[in-house]
């Protein structure tokens, strides 16, 4: 019903097309407006367009209007220090190299594990009431705390990144598992025993299918968190990598650099997530649209 | 759970001694206790025994010690207090924005076209990577955790609250509109109840990023707080401080979780047992 | 008799921007119905009764015609006319009590009296001890009569009940309908039922109103004209059957000129 309008009375024409694309675009239309209105004001408060053109009214209660880059940044500015750093420059590259890998290895860690372990506590009663307060704490926990410790255990290397990156991405991967096997269908369970299908052949044919769409949207949780762990693991005395960058630039007042760090960050979590989401839309393709 | 699991071992007669029948109602808890248990009491032996530097591994008994001294030795006191105002800080500033934010961008649908590419870039952005501009914004004082904490915190709970807003049901709509409720009434009957659900999701996701942040911002640039402490003590190879500093960062967690889950059932005594859990 | 509610050429088009198509959902409906009177609507499933009763509501404004409830023209719900809602629709978060009440909430009247007012009805329905319970608690059939008494309590000139026991089993529909022509005569009100059970038509109505489908419209309206009141073991004599499959051969037909695809020529029924 939301998508028809009642026709009243006196109103039976359909309404000409401009109208007619606005309703449908809603959305897009105001998000980018109010995107380019951010980005403006944004421009503006750094360069001073508001205090200036303020002050002839209000005097001097408009400086608060002038804000230095070096705090906020500017759109202009960080567009022109990105471009300084992915074509100039190039010094970002091996940043990037450096992250993408610790960050592959680390997810990859996570879902070598969390997958095995969610499945068979899901599937093992007795595993997941062993396991269970393990998760439990471990999930309550900040776990970047264990910062501290895993460099005590491995170094400031390669290792702890890894590490790190493991310790966010596991839990969201692992809980998902867990409860994919649980949620099954307990009628496709049925039908299956019916048949005499035995315990790895349930396995096979009626859970590990019905539980990839939940381990997708697991691994979709995962990817999100596994990008606090390149900043975060990068924090302590790292070289080369984006966390380390940012970090650096933070400490130098480097503003615009923090902000290309922060947007290269942000879009490779976004472009990870749609990959993921992606991949979710094609597996579901027989699964009724909600 | 989609099944029921009732069991019978071949050898169980009809009347299960009582120790068995007390192992079958408790299994969850004796096995859970009883691992964990296992576990520290295999980490302890592997400590004393000597095989492993227990500078790396320190040990359940040591931990406890270094618990015991920090609280004798008083500072950490001053680490608890700081790391909670931060917390609390952050926790309250993003249950008074987020809430209210959330409920306000479901129910008006200009506002959410407004706020939304907005909401949608913060959510997209892992906010803890600006840590380094909010310690240039707020400095390195309990400010800059607090915000961080509301960072990471204010948007699980905007989106759960405004999703709650955005998914009542169309037939409790149905019913107060034609009992010619007023949009007040609409909103405090109909809207609120069935958000609560949503917004206690949301609240407790919250903790988990707020004491993210708190940890982070305290690792990154601070000169107080639990995260601090920990920080230190690992600098110095303090193994035991660093773990007793965790376990109150997992306490923390599991309270004020626990404390939510207390007053969500308190709110909502109308919800189905059996669905509760969904 | 007086004419409580009138719909007259009740026309109702929806637009469909996605497509950008016109649907027309009702086509020139007329109905009146008498005080007191008990009218059923019974049609294909899809065939606009139940959007017809919304407009009756007031909940869908029609793009044409108009409804009027004793003479005066009503446009959007009002105290005059209440719903007994299809799936119940009780507030799970309020107890019986409190969801009978509400619609006496949304009109402003004082909580002491609102629930002095509901006790009664609470115990028409046969709910009396369970007023603290939450709609979890209670079964199919107890729910429809919280929802019956919720519409009952605002005391409207007419009861719009839609499809009210299209979830419940069939003892129990068969011993709601029982009831509820108990509660009818007991209360007296003038009520306008939608359902697609030809059967409880039939044994509830003074008079069945058959809807053809897409576009809604009126296609014949038949006098059941049997005593009151009704037990049950009326459904089992010849004259029930009689009107039963009258109005079965009304629908069928709608419903294989619809297979057809086109409308096939009026042929009298055998």
């Amino acid at each position: 019903m939301s998508t028809q309008t009642v026709i009243g009375e006196g109103h039976v024409e359909r309404p000409p097309p401009l109208v007619r694309w606005y309703a449908e675009h809603r959305r897009a239309v105001f998000g980018t407006l109010v995107a380019i209105l951010f980005l403006l004001f944004w421009e503006g408060l750094s360069r001073g367009w508001w205090a200036d053109a303020l002050r002839p009214l209000i005097g001097h209660a408009a400086d608060p209007l002038l804000v230095p880059p070096i705090f906020i940044s500017s759109p202009s500015r960080i567009a022109a220090e990105a471009w300084r750093m992915f074509v100039v420059t190039r010094e970002i590259w091996s940043d990037l190299r450096f992250s993408a890998m610790e960050y592959a290895l680390g997810l990859g860690a996570a879902i070598a594990v969390g997958m095995p372990l969610g499945l068979a506590s899901g599937w093992y009663r007795r595993l997941s009431y062993a396991v269970g307060p393990f998760l439990a704490g471990f999930n309550a926990t900040p776990q970047v705390a264990l910062l501290p410790l895993i460099i005590i255990w491995v170094g400031f290397g390669l290792a702890a990144k890894i590490l790190i990156i493991f310790a966010l991405a596991v839990l969201p991967i692992a809980i998902s598992a867990q409860s994919a096997v649980r949620t099954t269908d307990a009628r496709l369970l049925k039908v299956a025993h019916s048949f005499g299908a035995g315990e790895w052949h349930l396995f096979r044919t009626i859970i590990l299918p019905s539980a990839v769409p939940f381990l997708l949207a697991g691994l979709r949780l995962a990817v999100g968190r596994a990008m606090i762990g390149i900043v975060v693991g990068e924090i302590f005395g790292s070289a080369v990598g984006v966390g380390a960058m940012i970090n650096r630039s933070g400490s130098r007042f480097e503003t615009d650099k923090v902000f290309v760090g922060v947007l290269v960050i942000a879009a490779a979590g976004m472009l990870l997530a749609e990959l993921v989401h992606q991949i979710e839309r094609r597996v579901e393709a027989w699964r009724p649209s909600v | 759970m989609a099944t029921a699991e009732i069991e019978l071992d071949a050898g169980a007669s009809a009347h299960p001694s009582t120790l068995a029948r007390f192992y079958r109602e408790h299994e969850r808890s004796i096995i859970g206790g009883g691992t964990l248990l296992a576990v520290l009491l295999i980490w302890e032996g592997v400590a004393r025994s000597g095989l492993v530097d227990p500078l790396f591994l320190s040990s359940p008994i040591q931990i406890v010690k270094a618990g015991i001294d920090l609280f004798e030795g008083g500072e950490i006191w001053t680490h608890i207090q700081v790391s909670g105002s931060e917390f609390l800080l952050g926790y309250a500033l993003s249950v008074a924005i987020g809430i209210p934010l959330g409920l306000a961008t479901g129910w008006y649908r200009r506002l959410s076209y407004l706020l939304g590419p907005f909401i949608d870039a913060l959510n997209a952005v892992p906010r803890l990577t600006l840590m380094p501009i909010i310690v240039i914004w707020f400095g390195i004082g309990i400010w800059s955790k607090a915000v961080v904490a509301f960072l990471g915190a204010v948007l699980p709970i905007l989106i759960a609250t405004n999703s709650g807003v955005r998914t009542s049901e169309a037939r409790y709509l149905q019913v107060a509109r034609s009992f010619s409720a007023s949009e007040l009434k609409i909103f405090t009957s109909i809207i609120l109840p069935g958000t609560v659900p949503f917004i206690f999701t949301g609240l407790k996701y919250g903790i988990g990023r707020a004491l993210l942040g708190v940890v982070v911002g305290e690792l990154y640039a601070a000169t107080a707080g639990l995260g601090y402490m920990i920080g230190e003590a690992g600098d110095t190879f303090q193994t035991s401080v660093v773990f007793f500093g965790v376990l109150i960062f997992t306490a923390t967690g599991l309270v004020s979780v626990g404390v939510l889950d207390a007053l969500e059932r308190r709110f909502e005594t109308w919800r189905p047992k059996a669905g509760a859990a969904s | 008799m007086a004419v409580k509610l009138e719909a007259r050429d009740i026309r109702l088009e929806y637009y469909q921007p996605r497509t950008d198509t016109r649907l027309v959902a009702l086509d020139g409906v007329n109905l009146t119905v008498m005080d007191g009177e008990f009218v059923s609507i019974v049609g294909p499933s899809g065939c606009g009764k139940t959007t017809f009763l919304s407009v009756v509501d007031g909940l869908i404004a029609a793009t044409n015609g108009r409804v009027m409830v004793n003479g005066r023209v009503v446009s959007r719900p009002g105290p005059d006319r209440a719903v007994v809602f299809q799936d119940a629709s009780l507030l799970p978060w309020r107890t019986v009590e409190r969801n009978v009440v509400y619609g006496l909430e949304c009109l402003g009247i004082a909580d002491a009296e609102a629930k002095a007012r509901a006790r009664k009805f609470i115990d028409m329905v046969g709910l009396s001890g369970f007023e603290h319970h939450y709609p979890h608690e209670l079964s199919g059939g107890m729910q429809q009569r919280v929802n019956l008494a919720r519409a009952l309590v605002m005391d409207p000139e007419v009861l719009l009940m839609d499809e009210p026991f299209a979830a419940l089993d069939a003892q129990t529909r068969e011993g709601m309908q029982e009831e509820l022509l108990r509660i009818w005569l007991q209360a007296k009100k003038t009520v306008l039922f939608i359902t697609h059970q030809i059967d409880e038509a039939i044994y509830l109505s003074d008079r069945v109103v058959v809807f053809s489908g897409r576009p809604g419209r009126v296609k014949e309206i038949i006098e059941v004209g049997m005593e009151r009141p009704r037990r049950l073991t009326v459904k089992r004599e010849a004259r029930f059957h009689a009107i039963e499959d009258r109005i079965w051969g009304l629908i069928e037909e709608d419903l294989k000129s619809r297979i057809a695809g086109d409308r096939p020529p009026d042929t009298p029924r055998d």
